[in-house]
């Protein structure tokens, strides 16, 4: 049976959103979302594993694209100019947006000119990144999504939870409530056929009146100033195409040197983000042709952040992802909470990494600590972004801050670990603390020599586990009575 | 052939009787073992949490109390995949040559207790004997972190009387995680729910791991809902023998 579709909308703006254990609070008592979650992950992922599986040289694979991503990156003004030249010679016009604001101003402006009242969008989620839907909304454009699953979720007045399959956390059941209300088709069948139906009739007459669009990048290429964007749907295609007017919105980390490059990029993207050899739609364009396609082409490169990303030693490599999603679905955190819970369009543990580096560490600081660093991230990435390694490193950063931060004197975790560095700075120290820590939790200890209940941090932990009574005798203190007896040989 | 012990400071505090399975387990393969009091922590808590500094104090410290060693044995993983993947990086950081130095020498001769048997010595079947049914738990620091593979499988399946039930989702995180579990431990309690699921579907009476992090996670759980499953250290099960099973 159907939940209630969406309790109420996820705040997804980074700088707004709760903290994260906050934020997760009430996706964890949804136990609709959470099967939808569970679900569709199992599914992706077994599909990912079985094309991964067959691939023999798949690990050859990703050091290839791992290096081509770096090669990218230590080059990259390079390759961005490069491109800038060539989308031009190609009839596109390249516009360079240092932050969101500029990239909202830049697409506003075209579409005025266009006197455009509406647009549609497809594969997208840097205009998520920089807020652009309530900008066009506010300056009286209706921006129109047309990737399905952003459609139901526009209709549904939901946000994307995950950035291959953004409607993941929705079922079938409640796709059907939302067309049927927001279509005015209160007949329609939960089959997917029909629904799918119903979502081309609604589609097809935007694609054919709308004569503006907006699209994200898989990639760019630098040889010869061409877009490429891969999807399952087709709908893409419609809007790259049928459009008199195109703008591409891209991150100016996606461009890649050589058009040669796609034949280990589209391979591992596709195996990694969908579990198929081949994504069924890829559409690749180089700036306008006449007669064919649109007729205007504006690519707006986008840094918000990243130059500063691109700087750091550790950092940098969170610029290589080619945001395929294997890291969400594999990702024990992102299969408990969905998307919602990271407060930001990208979810999960890419974006665990990204937000916060995107909003240069003023926000989204509990994010680099939504994560086990179990590794099952790093090991699935086709690109091999060590993501243990950026959390632990961003930890650092959010850790600096608070050194710094008065409010640091009454966090009982910023304490506990200043207590704990200075017991472990000696032998004496630490045994001290051995004796304390028994004899404080021997207040707490029950019969059975177990505690139940602790109180501040502890409460934390005694949530959900009980903990055992610290022993009388530490490792140390046998040892030290073992070698004071003379030796027998046989001990206990 | 010696080796010394880093028992590390949760087992020392927490799970002495781990730390006595491995002396007794090592003397019986004829190694002699020695121990370090002046040994604390390797600052995994630490650099998990973003404390590098202090992180840095404890890395430091343990590569000058272990450089002379002969090798160095680690009854948890997730200590050892601490040293292996992050000493480098803070060494380089916030070290010195001569620091980075001692510390590449030393870095072969650090093993986690399954390694230490199934490479260093080469053996694995340790002659032990306990007759009971047993899930084992792979830590995601053993898994990932080390590649620890098949060693534990190797050194269970040469224990007399052992059955060993497999668990689904092996490679999947309890949840556990360090400061994870108390800074989120709504999310790290939902994610233990879904092992529990999985470890009890095994029927098994005792769930080991080569990490004691993760069987106080999954053990107060356990202990918590009245079930009867327990925790054991990997070195505990391969210490016991027909003589004193326990």
């Amino acid at each position: 049976m159907s939940g209630p579709v969406p309790i109420s909308t996820p705040v997804m703006d980074p700088r707004l959103a709760p903290p994260f254990p906050k934020a997760a609070l009430p996706i964890l008592q949804n136990t609709q979302l959470r099967k939808n979650v569970a679900h569709a992950t199992d599914v992706i992922q077994a599909k990912r594993n079985r094309l991964v599986a067959e691939k023999k040289d798949w690990q050859e694979l990703r050091t290839s694209a791992s290096a081509i991503r770096a090669h990218v990156l230590a080059n990259l003004a390079t390759y961005l100019e490069q491109f800038e030249t060539n989308c031009t010679a190609a009839g596109g016009v390249v516009h360079w947006a240092s932050n969101a604001a500029e990239a909202r101003r830049i697409i506003i402006d075209i579409l005025r000119e266009e006197n455009a009242t509406e647009v549609i969008k497809i594969k997208t989620m840097t205009s998520a990144e920089i807020q652009l839907n309530p900008a066009l909304e506010a300056a009286g454009i209706a921006a129109i999504e047309t990737d399905l699953a952003e459609l139901i979720l526009q209709l549904g007045h939901d946000e994307p939870s995950h950035i291959v399959v953004p409607a993941l956390h929705v079922n079938r059941h409640q796709v059907r409530e939302i067309f049927a209300r927001q279509m005015g088709l209160p007949q329609l069948p939960n089959d997917p056929e029909a629904l799918t139906a119903a979502a081309r009739t609604y589609l097809r007459r935007k694609f054919l009146s709308v004569p503006t669009a907006i699209s994200g990048a898989n990639f760019l290429i630098a040889e010869t100033g061409s877009v490429a964007i891969v999807e399952s749907e087709g709908n893409g295609r419609m809007c790259l195409t049928l459009p008199r007017t195109l703008i591409t919105l891209a991150g100016i980390e996606k461009v890649l040197p050589r058009f040669a490059d796609l034949e280990v990029m589209l391979q591992v993207l596709a195996r990694s983000a969908t579990g198929e050899r081949l994504n069924p739609y890829n559409s690749l364009w180089s700036g306008v042709v006449s007669g064919d396609g649109p007729q205007r082409f504006h690519v707006v490169l986008l840094d918000n952040g990243r130059s500063e990303i691109l700087a750091r030693k550790v950092e940098r490599q969170t610029l290589q992802c080619i945001r395929c999603a294997a890291c969400l679905n594999t990702c024990p955190v992102y299969r408990q909470t969905g998307g919602h819970a990271y407060g930001s369009p990208y979810a999960g543990p890419i974006g665990a990494i990204l937000t916060p580096q995107l909003e240069r560490m003023r926000h989204a600081q509990s994010l680099p600590y939504a994560s086990s660093l179990c590794g099952a991230c790093y090991e699935v990435c086709p690109v091999k972004i060590n993501i243990p390694e950026v959390l632990i490193d961003l930890r650092a950063q959010v850790v600096d801050q608070e050194r710094v931060d008065s409010a640091r004197w009454t966090d009982p975790m910023y304490l506990g670990m200043k207590a704990a560095n200075f017991a472990f700075a000696s032998a004496s120290r630490f045994r001290m603390a051995q004796w304390f820590g028994r004899l404080g939790l021997r207040f707490f200890t029950g019969k059975d020599g177990w505690i139940r209940k602790l109180p501040s941090l502890g409460s934390r932990w005694t949530l959900s586990r009980d903990l055992p009574a610290l022993p009388d005798q530490t490792f140390r203190q046998w040892w030290a009575e073992r070698e004071s007896k003379p030796k027998t040989g046989a001990d206990k | 052939m010696r080796a010394s012990l880093f028992i590390t400071c949760y087992n020392d505090t927490l799970f002495p009787q781990t730390g006595r399975a491995v002396v007794r387990l090592l003397e019986r393969l004829g190694v002699e073992v020695e121990f370090a009091p002046a040994q604390t922590c390797c600052g995994q808590m630490h650099a998990n949490t973003g404390f590098r500094g202090e992180a840095y104090s404890q890395a430091k410290r343990f590569v000058q109390l272990y450089r002379d060693t002969e090798c160095v044995v680690i009854p948890s993983s997730s200590c050892v995949a601490m040293i292996r993947d992050q000493y480098p990086g803070l060494f380089a950081e916030l070290g010195n040559e001569e620091l980075r130095r001692a510390f590449a020498a030393l870095l072969p001769r650090i093993f986690e207790f399954s390694e230490f048997l199934t490479d260093k010595l080469g053996i694995d079947d340790v002659g032990a004997c306990f007759p009971h049914r047993v899930a084992y738990h792979a830590s995601c620091h053993g898994l990932r972190g080390l590649n620890i593979g098949e060693r534990p499988f190797r050194l269970l399946r040469r224990v007399r009387g052992l059955e060993l039930t497999p668990i689904a989702n092996l490679d999947r995180c309890c949840g556990f995680g360090g400061t994870f579990s108390v800074k989120n431990a709504d999310v790290s309690t939902a994610m233990l729910d879904a092992k529990l699921t999985d470890l009890l579907a095994t029927e098994a009476e005792y769930c080991t791991a080569l990490d004691n992090s993760c069987l106080m996670h999954l053990g107060g759980a356990l202990h918590r809902r009245n079930l009867k499953m327990k925790p054991i250290h990997l070195a505990e099960i391969l210490a016991s023998t027909e003589a004193g099973a326990s």
